[in-house]
């Protein structure tokens, strides 16, 4: 089971909620996805204006926990308001803290990560950060008290996988104890299963099941590739070699001697 | 007075934030709030006293990645 700040979760995908082409497109890819996390997310919004209580309705009737996002945020004073604005309206200490240091590639700024996940590990929130695959700022997101990483595959959206394999494997081995969860740039089922083969514990995606053209098939199918890559994890997979080994075995070849 | 609403300004002659979301027609609706980029919890709306030029946030539930 997979275990997130004291929380025992059977699904290893965590699922976001934006771009869907409908609200019951959406609900029907959070019953594909077989998710126990989905991700929300705060706007601003008129009076009068009720499209964020019947979002809000629609999730409490899947009967998911909410991990709410501080996307968009580009300060830790912005991060850390929209957090404690966050744990009032969706009553979870959970928060997704994302403070974006980057446009182009919307790569977190990592200094203000840092600040701002001080600030909330100490009132109490649980902390997950969206960061990148640097293992002195891993170290630093959990002495400021982070029980949970979030390393990004690739930018977010931008559906290029694991892009670097290195420094995220590397992460995997430093820090063999710590729930890491890949987090961004997945784009089709493999790169999920892949992420679970190579011992990450987690992937949380959004673009890719809701941008397909069959968003609840797509679902079903990232909830396949995790679980297989998972099953492959605890299998214990091979090591990978250059040369060939034959898998027939040799001895008693016809026609030899 | 004016109070900047989610970026829009607003005549208003409410005192404190209950009164105000009233008047801009929140009714019940599960909203969150800051004040000048801080945050204003529930329980404190009802005795947050505003001024003019004030700038205040009224966040919703929404769609997040």
């Amino acid at each position: 089971m997979l275990q997130l700040y004291d929380i025992a979760l059977r699904s290893r995908l965590l699922l976001g909620t934006a771009r869907y082409p409908s609200p019951a497109i959406l609900a029907a890819a959070v019953r594909a996805a077989r998710t126990d996390v989905v991700t929300v997310a705060l706007r601003r919004e008129s009076g009068g204006e009720r499209s964020g209580q019947a979002f809000w309705s629609l999730i409490r009737e899947l009967g998911v926990r909410v991990l709410p996002n501080t996307a968009g945020c580009h300060s830790v004073k912005e991060a850390v308001t929209t957090a404690r604005m966050a744990r009032e309206v969706f009553g979870t200490p959970w928060i997704k803290l994302e403070v974006i240091g980057e446009d182009d590639t919307l790569q977190p700024d990592v200094f203000g990560l840092v600040e701002a996940a001080r600030i909330l590990c100490a009132e109490g929130f649980q902390v997950f950060p969206y960061t990148t695959e640097d293992l002195v700022v891993a170290e630093r997101l959990l002495s400021a008290g982070c029980r949970v990483l979030m390393p990004w595959g690739a930018p977010i959206g931008s559906g290029r996988g694991l892009n670097n394999l290195y420094g995220l494997t590397a992460l995997r081995a430093h820090f063999p104890d710590v729930p890491l969860i890949i987090d961004a740039g997945i784009g089709v089922p493999s790169h999920a299963a892949r992420a679970l083969e190579l011992g990450f514990d987690a992937v949380l995606l959004n673009t890719a099941v809701a941008q397909a053209r069959d968003p609840v098939q797509m679902a079903a199918a990232f909830a396949q590739a995790i679980e297989a890559g998972e099953a492959a994890r605890l299998a214990g997979p091979i090591e990978s070699r250059d040369l060939a080994t034959p898998s027939t075995p040799v001895i008693g070849t016809a026609f030899r001697g | 007075m004016k109070i900047l609403v989610n970026g829009a300004w607003r005549d208003t002659t409410a005192a404190e934030l209950t009164a105000l979301l009233q008047e801009l027609g929140y009714g019940d609706s599960v909203v969150s709030t800051a004040v000048n980029g801080e945050f204003v919890a529930a329980t404190a709306r009802s005795h947050t006293r505003l001024s003019e030029g004030d700038r205040l946030e009224v966040l919703a539930p929404m769609q997040g990645g």
